[in-house]
This record gives structure tokens, C-alpha cells and sequence, in this order.
């Protein structure tokens, strides 16, 4: 299979990293030639978040895929994606702080007390923060791929807040729009996985089987 | 004449040739004023240059649109000396919901406004109720140039130079009677040529209202220009309402009817939630329910990594329009 082969060529890997990279690219390049528009520090935090929330819907994504085009291969790239989810949302958070409270502490925690969706934000990012730090091979080993795998279920909390921190920063517009967009494709992914459990179940109700 | 060589020795001049020490001390003195002096004025000039620009000429025109000249404005607190906001940025940043709530979304989709032929009706508790033309209303009264901050509630803030008149001279000519005690403000909702009148964000037509001594305040412009120029349709075209020490949401936008009324009207964004009170006066030391209001981002001025600024209660025109609230429980009047 020719789809099969360009998954596993040696150099996919480096490929969907570049691709992962340009969103960051186009933001620095942005903002170094002033074409963020009037607001670039409020336009970057935004950009951050969204795409935050685009590789958490890709990473997703992988598994449902792979079984249902029976391409094992799709797994090679569930790491990196995962990562990136971690990477942006770091970069979220940091310009966030940075942007919006020049990194005063004090500030920032007052502004987590005061606005529901910003607690929500973080929760989102101190639950992604275990599974980044596991993503390691020795991590598995570790703990053991049972408990690693209970562990790194966590994503699916991440995406529920995730999804309510979106909607509850755009209810102050009632602009809910593209909230929606990405409330259903993380349904979806996440449906896929409640059927299939529920299925697994049914056929054979002694073993809990995995998502 | 006496030449003198080295030879001739130390030669005394007499007494009345030698410079008093004091004076030559004076010259030293004087010298040190002038460069200073002259220094200083060259600094002073150039750190000023924009508040100079500012202060003396009108603001230059960006060349977009058709001119609309105003004289500089004589009325206290109209003319805020800070660095303007770049044109580029206060017409391509926008809230104005009939056209989009992404705030690049009226710059992109309000060319479809029709802001000729335009009518405004005064209507209400007036003695004389009225449907004033678009050009009626241009020569209502000397156009004055005045320059602005402008708050928004999100956060934000900008320095705009408007074009327009005190609100006062129009509401004078209607004579209110004497049970107005509110001015309603209503603005144009045409779903023909605004895609987004009938989407569930607010209730349209988009309300505004003050009381009527806020309307009255010499610094309630009703505005038709910014920057030499007629209001781009983003900004509002033809005629809209500035209010400078209340959140930006009070000055509404594309007016087509004024309405003088007993009670306090119902707002469009009070309406559709009561974190957005009916008084909105800029305050920092109120904060939003769902946000702190203590500092704000200038658009275009602040470094990317500058913290914000700190935000001025009544947006710093507190000694024009705080006794108008005086004894008035602020954090309940929000």
C-alpha cells in the first residue's frame, strides 16, 4: 500500500514536525514584521489557544483513524502530535502571562480567581503537564503500560475543558459559532471511543477493555 | 599705539580694562543658560513634536476619505495631548456587531452601508420633534476637532481625533420638555446591509441611552469625522454618538433616531446580560464581573512585552464629569 509506505518512510516523521512547526513560524514572523493587526499581543494568545486546540483535535484523531483506515502506521506520529498539543498550550499560557501581565504572579492569580475560564484554561494545561512529562519510552516501562495508559487518559478531561474554556470566552459575544465546530469534531472523536467501549463490553462484559 | 612683546615683561592694563570678576563669572553663567537653554528648547521640540503637531495644526489626513475639517476645540478637557492612534489601526479594529463580532469583521464587511441618503429623527419629550437630514445636521453647528481617549470595556483603549459637535448644541435646538430625563440612542439596523442585524448576539436595533445631563455635557460629541475626515462606515458613518469617560459600547454607532424619555431606556448590551450596566462610566476600580478593569492596553503603543497601563477612573475626565456623580454609589451604578 503506497499509503502505508509514505507513513513509515523515514523521513514522514520529520515532515509532519516541520508541518507542525509552521504555525509558530507564521506567528514570529508575524509579529516581527507588525502585521498581527491593531492588537498583535491579543492576536498571538488567541493564535496560541487555537491552535492548542486544532493538534488536541489531531491527536485525537490518530487512533479513530488508524483503526477505521486500518493504517497502523498512524500511531508513529501519536508522540509528536501530543506533544505539540503540549507545546502550544505552553506557548498559550506563557503569552498569556507574559502579553497580558508582564509575568507579575500576583496579577495573574488574581486574573485566575476572577475569570472562570481562565481556571478552567489552566486546569486544561496542569492535566497535560503529567502526560508530556511521561511521554518518554522509559516512562512506559516505568509505570507500567497499564497504568501509563490510565494515566495518559487524562487527554480526554483535557478536551472537555478545553472545549468549555473556548465556549466560555466567547460567551461574553454570544459567538458561538466556531465553539461549535470544535465542540462536534471532539464529540465525534470522543463518541468513537465511548461506542467502541461500549461494544467491547457487550461482546465480552468481564474485561475493560481499552478505549 | 603701544605694541607689547614678550619682551616688555607683565604689562598691568589699567584698572578700568580688567573685567570684573563677577561679571566674567556672569558670562560663564550666561553661556551655560544659552546652551543650555537652546539645548533644552531643541529637546523640548523634539520630545513634544507630536504633542506640538497636536497642539497647533489639525491632525493630518490620511487621504482615505472625503475631508471634514474642524477647528480645534475650545471646550475643557477636549483635547488630550497623547500620542495618537494610527488611523490604519482605528479603522481596521472595530466592535460594531451589525457587521461581525470579530473585530477585523467591520472593516471587511461594512462597505455594504448606505450612509447617503441618511436621516436622523428626534422623536420623545421635545417640543420640537424632527426628521433632520445627514447635511441638516453637518451645519447644524461649527464642526470642532477633539481629541479622545476611547476605553473599551474589553480592555483596550485608543486616541482618536474626532470630528463633531457638542451633543448639547442639537438637543438645545429641540427644546426637551420637562419630563426627558433620558436620551435613548438608536442605531440603523438594515439586514439588507448588515449581514449580521438578526444574529443572536444582541437585540437589534442596537440601544444606547445616557441621562440627559450626561447627553448635555459639553463633552458628548456627536460625532460625523475622525482624522480630518469623514467616519469610515467601521467607525460608525454618518453620524454616531463619543462619549469619552464612559466604555466604548455607550457611543453608538450609524444613528438614525435620538428619543427623549422619561425613563431610563433599556440598553441593547444590558439587555442581553447585566454585566453591562446602563452607566458604564470608565472605572477602574470596578471591575467587570468576569474581568479586572484596572489596566488597559493601548493600541499600537504599548510594546508587545510592556505591561498594560493603568486605567483613569471616568477615563481621565474625572475634573469634567465627576460631579455629575457625585454622591452616587459607583459600584452600583455601574
Amino acid at each position: 500500500m503506497v499509503g502505508a509506505r509514505l507513513l513509515l518512510h523515514p523521513a514522514a516523521k520529520s515532515v509532519v514536525f516541520v508541518a507542525a512547526m509552521l504555525p509558530l513560524a507564521a506567528l514570529v514572523g508575524g509579529a516581527l514584521t507588525n502585521s498581527l493587526g491593531a492588537n498583535p499581543a491579543e492576536y498571538l494568545i488567541r493564535a496560541t489557544g487555537d491552535w492548542t486546540l486544532r493538534f488536541l483535535c489531531l491527536v485525537l484523531a490518530v487512533t479513530p483513524l488508524r483503526v477505521i483506515s486500518g493504517a497502523p502506521a498512524l500511531a508513529r506520529f501519536r508522540r509528536m502530535l501530543g506533544l505539540f498539543v503540549y507545546f502550544y498550550g505552553a506557548l498559550h499560557v506563557l503569552s498569556y502571562s507574559g502579553f497580558d501581565f508582564g509575568f507579575d504572579w500576583g496579577d495573574i492569580l488574581k486574573d485566575i480567581g476572577k475569570r472562570p475560564f481562565i481556571l478552567v484554561g489552566f486546569c486544561a494545561f496542569a492535566l497535560l503537564t503529567p502526560l508530556a512529562a511521561t511521554s518518554f519510552n522509559r516512562a512506559i516501562r516505568i509505570l507500567g503500560a497499564a497504568r501509563w495508559q490510565a494515566l495518559h487518559r487524562l487527554v480526554y478531561g483535557v478536551a472537555v475543558l478545553a472545549i468549555l474554556h473556548f465556549f466560555w470566552m466567547r460567551a461574553g459575544k454570544n459567538n458561538f459559532a466556531e465553539v461549535l465546530v470544535y465542540a462536534a469534531i471532539l464529540a465525534a472523536l470522543l463518541g468513537w471511543r465511548w461506542l467502541r467501549f461500549i461494544r467491547k463490553n457487550a461482546k465480552n462484559p468481564a474485561s475493560f477493555g481499552r478505549f | 599705539m603701544l605694541i607689547k612683546s614678550s619682551d616688555s615683561g607683565f604689562n598691568h592694563p589699567v584698572a578700568s580694562d580688567i573685567t570684573p570678576k563677577a561679571i566674567y563669572e556672569q558670562r560663564r553663567e550666561w553661556l551655560r543658560l544659552m546652551a543650555g537653554g537652546v539645548a533644552g528648547a531643541a529637546l523640548a521640540s523634539w520630545a513634544g513634536r507630536d504633542a506640538l503637531a497636536q497642539a497647533t495644526g489639525p491632525v493630518a489626513r490620511p487621504g482615505k476619505l472625503a475631508a471634514l475639517p474642524g477647528a480645534r476645540s475650545n471646550v475643557p478637557g477636549a483635547v488630550t495631548m497623547e500620542k495618537l492612534t494610527e488611523y490604519k489601526d482605528a479603522s481596521s479594529y472595530n466592535n460594531f456587531y451589525e457587521f461581525g463580532t470579530d473585530k477585523s469583521d467591520p472593516a471587511r464587511n461594512a462597505h455594504t452601508l448606505r450612509t447617503s441618503p441618511w436621516t436622523v429623527e428626534i422623536e420623545g419629550a421635545v417640543r420640537k420633534p424632527a426628521k433632520y437630514t445627514l447635511e441638516d445636521l453637518l451645519k447644524l453647528s461649527a464642526q470642532e476637532e477633539r481629541i479622545y481617549r476611547l476605553r473599551c470595556v474589553e480592555g483596550w483603549s485608543m486616541v482618536i481625533p474626532w470630528v463633531g459637535y457638542s451633543l448639547s448644541e442639537l438637543i438645545r435646538r429641540v427644546e426637551p420638555l420637562g419630563n426627558a430625563k433620558f436620551v435613548e440612542f438608536v442605531s440603523l439596523a438594515d439586514p439588507k446591509t448588515m449581514p449580521f442585524v438578526g444574529s443572536r448576539v444582541l437585540d437589534w436595533p442596537y440601544v444606547e441611552g445616557l441621562r440627559l445631563d450626561e447627553a448635555m455635557n459639553p463633552l458628548t460629541l456627536l460625532t460625523f469625522g475622525m482624522y480630518g475626515e469623514i467616519l469610515p462606515n467601521q467607525n460608525g458613518a454618518p453620524v454616531r454618538l463619543v462619549v469619552p469617560w464612559k466604555y466604548g459600547f455607550k457611543s453608538a454607532k450609524s444613528l438614525v433616531k435620538i428619543r427623549f424619555t422619561e425613563r431610563e431606556p433599556a440598553t441593547a448590551w444590558n439587555k442581553a446580560s447585566p454585566e453591562y450596566g446602563f452607566y458604564a462610566n470608565v472605572n477602574p476600580n470596578v471591575d467587570h464581573p468576569r474581568w479586572s478593569q484596572e489596566s488597559e492596553r493601548r493600541i499600537g503603543e504599548d510594546g508587545l512585552f510592556a505591561k498594560k497601563r493603568r486605567t483613569l477612573v471616568f477615563n481621565g475626565y474625572e475634573a469634567q464629569v465627576g460631579q455629575m456623580y457625585a454622591g452616587m454609589d459607583l459600584k452600583k451604578y455601574y
